[in-house]
C-alpha cells in the first residue's frame, strides 16, 4: 500500500493516478514541436542515458524482413525506427516537421518540391547522407515491380532526382499539398544508395546486432546518432509478444517496460497494477460498419440513412471501448485535423428517424450484417448491441457471425453489409483517397462519386489553407449525408508503460512507432 | 532374417505408409483454410493487382494435386521448400525452432518421467492407502485441466505475484545453459503437470498388475520386504507398459506443445506454425505439420521396438 501511495504522490494527482492522459493536453498545446524532445515537461534531472530498454510489441511474424517494403504491422514499424530515419517526421498536431530533411518548399501549382537535406548525417557504415541515396531509397517502392506497402502512396511521384549533393527534387503526375506527409511514411526509410535492403544500414538511434523474425530483435545505440534529445537507452530489446495477455503480464512482472495495444477491457485491473503506467492517446483509428452503396437494398440512400440514425453511438464508446475513444460522425476526419468539418451536426442515436427512413426506402424484412473480431476488437458485441439499438426503430438487424480466419479475403469487400477498421491516415488527402475515392483500391463501400472526386483532386492541389478548408469540409458533408460508412467511433490507443519510463510522445497517428528512440529510464 | 529385424522393419514400412496418408491429409487441409496467402502477405495494403501478381509468382495458380506431387518429391529430397511470405528456405527457418521445442521437450521430460515412475511406484506400494490416493488425487486434477489454464494460473501465482520466474520464456541463440533453464521453468513446470498423471498411473497400474502374480506371493513367503519386491521383482517386470506410455507421452511433449508455447511465447515449432497458419505460409505449415507427425511416428515405433525388447513373451513370439 504504502508503494501505491508513493506512485500517486510522485504521479500528481489522486483521480487519475496511474495513467498518462497525454493526447487532449497536447492537442490543445500552442506551439511547435520543432525540437522534438525538449518540448515535453521533463523531471528537474532531465532525460538520463543508459539502460536497456525491452519492449513488447504485437504484430510480429516468424515470416518478418527487415526490408521496410514489407513492413505492414507494429513490430516492424518499430524496428524500422530503430535503425532508420525518414525525410519528414509528423509532431504532435500531426503536422510535417523536418527529419532528414531541413526543409521544403513546393512549387505555386504544387507540381514540384524540392528538399533540402540535412547535411552531415552519416550512415552507420560512416559514409555520409546524400541526394543520391535518397533517390535511391524512394525508388526502392516505386516502379511495376515493387510490392511495397508504399507504392500506392507514391504513385503521384512522376520523378525523383537528384539536383545538388544535398537537394532531392520531386515531380508529380497530379499536383499534391500533401507530398511531405506521404514522405513521413514508415516504408521510406532512408539507406546508402544500393544497399541491400534485407540488411539495412540507416541513419537511425540503433544498430540492429541481431534479428530474430517473430521472436526478437536487438539494436545497440548509434553513438554518432544526429539527432538532439533522442536515443537515449544504451539498447533496446525488442520482444515480440503477440499474444495480449503474455504481453500484458510480461509488463506487470517488470520483464518489459513498455507495450503497446492493451485491451479497453482490462485496463481499468492492469492500471491497479503496481508499477504500470497506463498511456491512452487519441488516435485517427475508426471502427466502422460498411455498407455496399451499389448492391440492393443499401444503394438506397434512406436506407443508408435509417442504419446511421438507428446507432447508438454513446453506447458503443461506452460499452466496446469502454470509454476509451469519441464517438463518430459517418466521415473519416479525426476531431483533431485541421480540416476537420466542426459545422456538422453530430449524428445521435434516433429511433424515429430511422423508422422514417426505412419506411421511405420501402426495404422490407431484416438486414443481415457480416461480422468477426478480425473486424476490430469487440466487433461482434458491437454487431449484438447495434441490433438492439435498430430493433427499437422496428429494424430487425441480423448479425451473421463469420470466422476471423480469412475475414479480410472473403468477408470484407465480399458481402454487403460488414464491418471494418481503419488505422487513419495522417492527412484527410489520404484517407479520402486510399477508401472513398470511386477508383480507389479500397472503396470499401463501393461508393462512386464523379463530383466527390473532382473536389478531392482539387483539395490535393489547393496550397491555399482557406480554400482546401471548405473543400474537405464539402467532401466531409457529401459523405455524412450520403456515403456507404456507418462510422460509431474513434478509438484510442491505449499502451502500458513501468513507471521509471518517461518521454513518450503522442502523435495521433502512427501513434508510438517512434517510441525506442523516445522513451529513457527515470531511474538511473 | 532375425524376426526381431523383420519386425522392426515391418513397422517402419507402416511408419512411412502413415506418413504418406497424414502428408496427403496436411496438403488437403492446408488447401481448404479459408483465406488466400497472397492477401495474407499483403494484408490491408493488398490491392487486386498485388494479389494476382504474387499469386502467379508463387504458382498458386496451378491445380492442386500438381502442388501436392511436387512439395512430396521436394519433401523426399529433403528439400521442404521455401516460405511463401518471405522466401527464406524452410529448413533455415524450422533449425532454430527445432532446437528450442526439443530442449524444452527434453528439460520437461527429464523432469517429468522420474518424478511419475517414481511417484507411480510409490503408490503401488502404499496402495489403497491415503499417500496412494492423494497422488492420484493431484495428478487427475492437473491433467483435467486445460494446458493454457495451468499455464495461466502458473503465471499469475508465480510470475506475477511472487516474481520468482519471468512470465515469458524469452530465450535467444548465445544464451548460457542456467540462463535458458531459469527463462524456460514456467513452460516446463506446465508440460511437466500435464504428462505426469499419464506415466503415473500406467506405472501403477502395470506394477498392481504383476503384483496379483503367483511369483510375488512366493517373494512374499520368502519373507522380502514389500518395497523390496515392489522395486526388484515387480518393476522390470512391467517395464514394458511403462516404456510405451513414457514414450508416447514424448511424443506428446514435442507435438503436443503448441498451446505452450503460445501462452509462453516460446520461439519453437508450436509457435512459428502458429504464426504460419495466420500468414496463410502454407509450405511452412505443412512442413512443420510433417515434422510433427514424424516425430509422433518415430516414437511410437520406438516405444513398440523397445517394449518388444523389455518382454521375452513378445520378443520370441512364435
Amino acid at each position: 500500500m504504502t508503494e501505491n501511495a508513493e506512485h500517486r504522490d510522485r504521479r500528481g494527482g489522486l483521480l487519475l493516478p496511474r495513467r498518462r492522459f497525454l493526447g487532449s493536453t497536447a492537442l490543445l498545446g500552442a506551439s511547435a514541436a520543432l525540437a522534438p524532445g525538449l518540448l515535453r515537461p521533463v523531471r528537474a534531472q532531465g532525460p538520463q542515458r543508459g539502460g536497456q530498454l525491452k519492449l513488447g510489441m504485437d504484430g510480429a511474424a516468424a515470416t518478418d524482413s527487415l526490408d521496410p517494403a514489407t513492413y505492414t504491422a507494429t513490430y516492424m514499424q518499430v524496428v524500422g525506427y530503430q535503425w532508420g530515419n525518414c525525410l519528414v517526421e509528423l509532431d504532435e498536431k500531426v503536422r510535417p516537421v523536418p527529419e532528414l530533411a531541413e526543409s521544403w518548399e513546393a512549387s505555386a501549382d504544387a507540381s514540384v518540391w524540392v528538399f533540402k537535406l540535412r547535411k552531415g548525417v552519416t550512415f552507420h557504415n560512416g559514409k555520409e547522407m546524400t541526394a543520391a541515396d535518397v533517390v535511391y531509397s524512394v525508388n526502392h517502392h516505386r516502379g511495376p515491380e515493387s510490392k511495397s506497402g508504399a507504392k500506392g502512396y507514391l504513385e503521384v511521384i512522376k520523378d525523383v532526382r537528384a539536383t545538388g549533393e544535398y537537394e532531392v527534387t520531386f515531380d508529380l503526375e497530379t499536383p499534391s499539398a500533401d507530398l511531405p506527409y506521404v514522405l513521413s511514411d514508415y516504408h521510406v526509410l532512408i539507406v546508402p544508395e544500393g544497399s541491400d535492403f534485407t540488411k539495412p544500414i540507416g541513419t537511425g538511434p540503433y544498430v540492429i546486432e541481431s534479428f530474430e523474425p517473430g521472436v526478437r530483435t536487438l539494436a545497440r545505440r548509434n553513438p554518432d546518432y544526429w539527432k538532439e534529445g533522442r536515443g537515449w537507452v544504451d539498447s533496446v530489446e525488442t520482444l515480440a509478444l503477440n499474444d495480449l495477455t503474455a504481453r500484458t503480464s510480461a509488463l506487470q512482472t517488470g520483464a518489459v517496460h513498455f507495450i503497446n495495444r492493451l485491451d479497453p477491457k482490462t485496463v481499468n485491473l492492469l492500471e491497479r497494477a503496481p508499477g504500470v503506467l497506463v498511456i491512452d492517446v487519441p488516435s485517427a483509428g475508426h471502427y466502422t460498419f460498411v455498407m455496399r452503396a451499389d448492391t440492393p437494398p443499401f444503394d438506397n440512400n434512406h436506407l443508408r440513412l435509417a442504419l446511421k440514425w438507428g446507432i447508438d453511438r454513446e453506447e458503443l464508446v461506452d460499452k466496446i471501448l469502454r470509454g476509451y475513444g469519441r464517438v463518430g460522425n459517418d466521415h473519416p476526419i479525426p476531431d483533431f485535423d485541421p480540416f476537420f468539418n466542426r459545422e456538422l451536426p453530430q449524428r445521435g442515436y434516433d429511433p424515429d428517424k430511422a423508422k422514417f427512413h426505412f419506411g421511405k426506402s420501402g426495404h422490407d424484412g431484416p438486414i443481415r450484417l457480416h461480422i468477426a473480431d478480425a473486424a476490430f476488437t469487440g466487433a461482434v458485441d458491437a454487431a449484438q448491441l447495434y441490433a438492439q439499438h435498430l430493433a427499437k426503430a422496428g429494424i430487425e438487424l441480423e448479425v451473421v457471425r463469420e470466422p476471423n480466419d480469412g475475414y479480410w479475403s472473403n468477408v470484407w469487400m465480399k458481402k454487403p453489409f460488414v464491418g471494418s477498421y481503419w488505422g487513419g491516415r495522417p492527412t484527410a488527402d489520404l484517407m479520402f483517397s486510399v477508401a472513398y475515392k470511386s477508383d480507389a483500391p479500397w472503396n470499401e463501400s463501393f461508393w462512386k462519386r464523379p463530383e466527390f472526386d473532382k473536389l478531392l483532386i482539387e483539395a490535393r492541389a489547393e496550397l491555399d489553407v482557406e480554400k482546401r478548408r471548405q473543400l474537405y469540409w464539402e467532401m466531409q458533408k457529401m459523405v455524412w449525408e450520403d456515403g456507404g460508412e456507418i462510422i460509431p467511433m474513434f478509438n484510442n490507443y491505449l499502451f502500458g508503460s513501468r513507471d521509471n519510463i518517461d518521454g513518450f510522445v503522442p502523435v495521433p497517428v502512427l501513434t508510438g512507432l517512434r517510441v525506442s528512440e523516445q522513451l529513457y529510464f527515470t531511474d538511473l | 532374417m532375425h524376426p526381431l529385424l523383420r519386425l522392426v522393419a515391418q513397422r517402419l514400412v507402416l511408419g512411412a505408409g502413415t506418413l504418406l496418408v497424414v502428408s496427403a491429409l496436411i496438403f488437403a487441409g492446408t488447401e481448404i483454410l479459408p483465406g488466400d496467402v497472397a492477401q495474407a502477405i499483403l494484408g490491408q495494403t493488398a490491392t487486386p493487382e498485388a494479389v494476382a501478381a504474387i499469386r502467379e509468382d508463387l504458382g498458386l495458380d496451378r491445380p492442386a494435386w500438381v502442388r501436392y506431387l511436387d512439395w512430396l518429391a521436394g519433401f523426399l529430397r529433403g528439400d521442404l521448400g521455401t516460405s511463401l511470405a518471405n522466401r527464406v528456405p524452410i529448413s533455415e527457418m524450422i533449425a532454430g525452432r527445432l532446437e528450442n521445442t526439443l530442449f524444452l521437450a527434453g528439460v520437461a521430460a527429464a523432469i517429468a518421467v522420474p518424478v511419475a515412475i517414481t511417484l507411480g511406484v510409490i503408490a503401488a506400494r502404499f496402495r489403497e492407502t491415503w499417500l496412494d490416493k492423494t497422488i492420484s488425487i493431484v495428478t487427475l486434477s492437473a491433467i483435467s485441466m486445460p494446458e493454457f489454464f495451468i499455464g495461466y494460473i502458473l503465471i499469475f501465482v508465480f510470475a506475477v505475484k511472487l516474481f520468482w520466474v519471468p512470465s515469458i520464456a524469452s530465450v535467444f541463440p548465445g544464451m548460457d545453459f542456467l540462463d535458458r533453464l531459469y527463462a524456460v521453468s514456467l513452460p516446463v513446470a506446465t508440460l511437466s503437470l500435464v504428462v505426469i498423471a499419464h506415466m503415473m498411473r500406467m506405472t501403477r497400474a502395470a506394477i498392481v498388475n504383476v503384483m496379483a502374480s503367483p511369483y510375488i506371493e512366493t517373494a512374499e513367503l520368502k519373507g522380502l520386504t514389500r518395497s523390496r519386491i515392489t522395486l526388484h521383482h515387480a518393476l522390470p517386470n512391467a517395464l514394458s507398459p511403462i516404456i510405451n506410455v513414457v514414450v508416447i507421452n514424448l511424443a506428446y511433449l514435442v507435438v503436443g506443445v503448441v498451446v505452450v508455447e503460445v501462452v509462453f511465447v516460446y520461439p519453437g515449432m508450436g509457435q512459428l506454425m502458429v504464426d504460419a497458419v495466420a500468414k496463410r505460409d502454407v509450405p511452412v505449415v505443412q512442413a512443420t505439420g510433417i515434422i510433427f507427425a514424424a516425430t509422433y511416428v518415430l516414437l511410437n515405433l520406438t516405444a513398440d521396438v523397445l517394449a518388444i525388447l523389455a518382454n521375452p513373451r513378445i520378443r520370441h513370439a512364435r
